[in-house]
């Protein structure tokens, strides 16, 4: 289906046709879209649309069936994708048996850090600061939720995918989320980030593109 | 070697950390993890000893029948013993995302497969290994063929936590993969015993045991370098869910 192109020169992700199917069956797409630096764009779609397949094709995890999609505008190579991307998926992607310091530290350790972020600040802007070193196990949903937002604060990347931030976060996370996209957006970052329909709590300031997949 | 890659972008430097930086984080995680849940660490050493000190009251305590059969029923209780955690072994990153951080990071997959499966065989069968010279004496293993054992499982143990690594990227995303591991390890495993079982023979009876030895350091050397390719490419299928 057709989306309206955002007036963006310099697009960091510039999608073209991008579809994608499971055993012959339309998951979502096709799609066209672009997303320039400083930029926010919010996928919005009912559950089962096919959100996080988009976040997974554009992350590099699935093989997309069709469409193309760009980076500067190069032919996208996610091996040059991988490093300036952070992805927040469905699953944290953290340990349950380290604490958030220590999850921090091996993520640090993969992707490295942004200059001026340290992993106390950023876990302070998570306000996770008193569980920096409880094991992940014995905190709350959105705790953990937050200990896997505080990489947005950490890691270097600049282009963002982010699948249902806002989900078990409470008024203040969802604020907290708000802010870091808004910081991220104001460095030039790109961020792209699935809803299931908080758009309401996201930051009037960013810039929004909403794209209604294909149920 | 602090191969830190300096991308200029738009915005700001991106500093990408070098390869050893990432090694050195996964490999602190890894021996944390398995500080945390040393218990389970534990299993395959209590496997070994309850299975070896049964054999004596199965067989009887006879010495010289429990000599021969020693070498062969320790590297066998040994292998059954790595089984189940090889299972395992990419199941928890697989579930909880940590997989898909190390796929879509900057550093080498294979690399960081490599390390994740040394530091698991360190976490779970290195200790196998130190508590050998006791399960040795438990089967009245002679003496001077222990130091062979040894060196024959220092050898056959990675190899076929390499091997069992692909075969477990492979089954990673399935459901009951455990005995569909056993079953696909099996053949993979019978060279492997046959060789390390061979020096044990082969020590035991006075024989040269090189050979069997420098074979298996030949299959380990080459699983070294082929297994972390092969595990990589089958765990990137197993993230496409």
């Amino acid at each position: 289906m057709p989306i309206p192109l955002p007036a963006s020169a310099d697009p960091i992700l510039d999608v073209q046709g991008l579809a994608f199917a499971r055993n012959d069956e339309a998951v979502f797409g096709p799609l066209d879209f672009a997303l320039g630096r400083g930029e926010t764009l919010l996928v919005e779609g009912d559950n089962g649309s096919g959100k996080t397949t988009l976040l997974r094709v554009l992350a590099g995890l699935l093989p997309a069936s069709a469409g193309e999609i760009r980076l500067d505008g190069q032919p996208l190579d996610h091996g040059a994708l991988r490093g300036r991307m952070v992805f927040l998926g469905h699953q944290l992607g953290l340990k349950n048996d380290l604490s958030p310091c220590e999850n921090l530290a091996f993520l640090a350790g993969l992707y490295g850090t942004r200059e001026g972020a340290g992993i106390p600040s950023a876990l302070e802007q998570v306000d996770l600061a008193i569980y920096a070193d409880t094991p992940l196990r014995m905190l709350s949903a959105g705790q953990k939720k937050r200990a896997a937002l505080a990489r947005l604060a950490l890691l270097p990347g600049e282009l963002w995918l982010l699948d249902e931030p806002y989900a078990n976060l409470d008024r203040r996370g969802i604020e907290m989320v708000n802010a870091l996209v808004a910081a991220h957006c104001a460095r030039g970052g790109a961020t792209l980030l699935t809803s299931h329909g908080a758009v309401r709590f996201a930051d009037p300031r960013a810039r929004h593109v909403r794209l209604e997949l294909a149920a | 070697m602090n191969t830190a890659s300096i991308v200029q972008t738009s915005q700001a430097a991106i500093r990408t950390p070098g390869t050893s930086a990432a090694v050195r984080a996964l490999l602190r995680r890894e021996l944390l993890l398995a500080w945390r849940r040393r218990a389970d660490a534990l299993f395959p050493v209590l496997y070994a000893l309850i299975v070896v000190s049964l054999f004596p009251f199965a067989l009887g305590p006879e010495d010289a029948l429990l000599a021969r059969i020693s070498g062969g029923v320790l590297l066998v209780t040994v292998l059954l013993a790595m089984l189940p955690s090889l299972e395992s072994l990419f199941r928890g990153d697989l579930e909880d995302g940590s997989l898909e951080q190390m796929l879509l990071a900057p550093q080498p997959l294979p690399l960081l497969v490599l390390v994740r499966v040394l530091a698991h065989w360190a976490a779970t069968t290195l200790p196998l290994i130190i508590v050998m010279p006791l399960l040795a004496v438990l089967l009245r293993l002679p003496a001077q063929v222990l130091p062979v054992l040894i060196v024959a499982l220092l050898l056959a143990t990675p190899l076929l936590a390499l091997l069992g690594a692909i075969l477990s990227a492979l089954t990673a995303g399935t459901r009951r993969s455990a005995i569909l591991l056993a079953l696909m390890l099996l053949p993979l495993a019978v060279p492997v015993v046959i060789f390390a079982a061979g020096a044990v023979a082969a020590a035991q009876s006075g024989l040269p045991y090189l050979a069997p030895l420098l074979w298996l350091a030949a299959a380990l050397i080459l699983a070294l370098v082929l297994a972390p390719f092969a595990s990589a490419a089958a765990l990137r299928i197993a993230a496409e869910v």
